[in-house]
């Protein structure tokens, strides 16, 4: 589903971002990338929905390589993944379902299935009840779920997450981190990068660790990159 | 295409004011634009009527035959710049001369002999009224043998060439600025509105909208301001037109107003300012974002 073989990224004031970074993930599983603010978690996140392309190396997602991207392909990469942020992104003059229906309009949903889809979704993150809510009258929580909502809406293979409960409480942490282990049971691949260890901890999930743009620990080793990685040196 | 319209126009809605206000600049320049016109179609028109009195004599020695001047006229008219030819005998010039030269009218009354050449009067067609056409048919007409003179008063052609060719350069300067003022201020006004909504562009970029269609609302939003500013700047015009020709104390009784087609062409140049200065704001940005 994922596939980075030996990324560097760099940025124009000669930062690198990205060391020679090569991983792959597979169907069904649920990633945790971590690291220390900086590390290059985020980096990471972007190559993977396109919104940087690498400096040099391969990115590959869902059948598409990031590397050779056009710009009118990368609306189609983005269709194929949800993306979800620390500080959701929702729209503050628009409802619940609204936000949620915005993904479907603008990517040209048909406009009959869109309610029965949005109500759909909203219930699969246990919003149901408040889809007529505004941003403003919902918790941290909940706002999350709207965005995972919106996320999950088109039917993703894969599930991007950027901190996803950087803002929230402990109580909230723990309800959409449960939400997102459910959505991965279903089969959406989920990456997640997180600083939140005893979240890291909870769960026996695969965990990558970056340390000043480089891995410095993967608990699953894929055999293929390995090799790859020894043959490069 | 529902949802487009939508968009578009709920940015009216969400910013009324900044809305107003870029409709409100386009007007006016295209008001300004419009004044302009109005001048250079009026302009024009009074030149035409001017020009219509541009005329060629041609001075006769006495004593030629009237099957000469005859035959000649004939072939004078047969000239491709030629609109019309007149005849005007010794006795019509004497005529005319107590007629129109009143303050000489003692003079001419106690002539013996008249003292005034028959003449061949020609009008040129529309479009051959220019000092380098007169002078060539001038030219042509002093090659009778039986022409004493040939008159047509060179420097009022010239300055009438010279009058036409400032108005047409001065109209296309000051259109161009202001078209280019148009631009400007549409692609600010956009560009405010993308300001305002880059969290939403963020978004749908990040769900996977394509760029046209990011673009498409504020293309549609940037036409219908056009549309709107255009509209507003044919009535300010209409508006401006009856009240000269109904102030002027009669000065102005004569204005003539833009024909339906140009009425168009402003309202459709609104819509085309708006979809340029919107298409450069939004592809500017849509760059950064």
């Amino acid at each position: 589903m994922i596939r980075l073989s030996h990324v560097y990224k760099s940025y124009p004031n000669g930062a690198l971002a990205l060391k020679d970074v090569s991983f792959r993930v597979n169907r069904g599983e649920f990633v945790f990338l971590t690291g220390h603010s900086g590390a290059g978690k985020s980096t990471i996140l972007k190559l993977l929905f396109a919104e940087q392309k690498p400096t040099t190396g391969e990115v590959r997602v869902s059948g598409y390589n990031v590397s050779t991207l056009r710009v009118d392909e990368i609306p189609k990469l983005r269709r194929r993944l949800g993306v979800v942020f620390q500080d959701f992104r929702l729209l503050e003059d628009r409802t619940a379902a609204e936000n949620v229906a915005f993904a479907l309009e603008v990517t040209g949903g048909r406009g009959d299935t869109i309610a029965a889809r949005v109500t759909r979704v909203l219930s699969q993150v246990g919003l149901a009840a408040k889809s007529r809510a505004y941003p403003r009258e919902l918790s941290g929580g909940e706002q999350q779920r709207v965005a995972i909502a919106r996320a999950l809406v088109n039917d993703p293979a894969i599930l991007v997450a950027d901190e996803p409960t950087g803002n929230l409480d402990e109580r909230a942490t723990r309800g959409v981190f449960q939400l997102l282990r459910d959505i991965n049971a279903g089969g959406t691949v989920i990456v997640m990068a997180t600083h939140d260890l005893d979240l890291v901890r909870q769960a026996a999930y695969r965990t990558i660790e970056l340390r000043d743009g480089g891995v410095v620990f993967d608990s699953v080793v894929d055999e293929s990159d390995a090799a790859e990685t020894a043959g490069a040196e | 295409m529902r949802l487009l319209a939508r968009e578009a126009l709920l940015s009216f809605r969400r910013a009324p004011l900044l809305s107003a206000l870029s409709v409100t600049t386009i007007a006016f320049s295209l008001f300004t634009l419009g004044l302009f016109g109005l001048v250079a179609i009026n302009l024009r028109q009074e030149l035409r009527g001017l020009e219509e009195r541009v005329e060629i004599v041609a001075f006769i020695l006495r004593g030629t035959p009237a099957e000469t001047t005859t035959l000649a006229s004939q072939d004078i008219a047969a000239f491709p710049e030629v609109q019309e030819v007149g005849f005007v005998t010794e006795a019509q010039a004497l005529a005319r001369a107590r007629a129109e030269l009143v303050e000489f009218k003692d003079a001419y009354r106690d002539l013996q002999v008249n003292p005034l050449p028959a003449s061949i009067e020609v009008r040129l067609k529309e479009g051959y009224r220019d000092a380098a056409t007169v002078e060539s048919v001038a030219q042509r007409l002093r090659g009778f043998e039986f022409v004493d003179d040939v008159r047509f008063g060179r420097e009022w052609v010239e300055k009438l060439d010279h009058l036409r060719n400032i108005t047409g350069v001065v109209g296309l300067v000051i259109g161009l600025a202001f078209a280019g003022v148009a631009v400007v201020i549409i692609g600010v006004t956009i560009r405010l509105t993308l300001l305002q909504r880059a969290r939403e562009i963020s978004i749908m970029r990040l769900v996977g909208a394509t760029n046209w269609f990011i673009r498409g609302p504020f293309l549609l939003e940037g036409a219908l301001k056009g549309l709107l500013g255009g509209l507003v700047s044919v009535a300010l015009c209409y508006a401006a037109y009856l009240l000269f020709r109904d102030w002027g104390g009669g000065t102005f009784a004569g204005l003539i107003f833009f024909r339906p087609e140009h009425l168009l062409f402003i309202v459709l140049f609104g819509v085309l300012l708006g979809l340029v200065g919107s298409l450069v704001s939004v592809g500017r940005h849509l760059r950064n974002v």
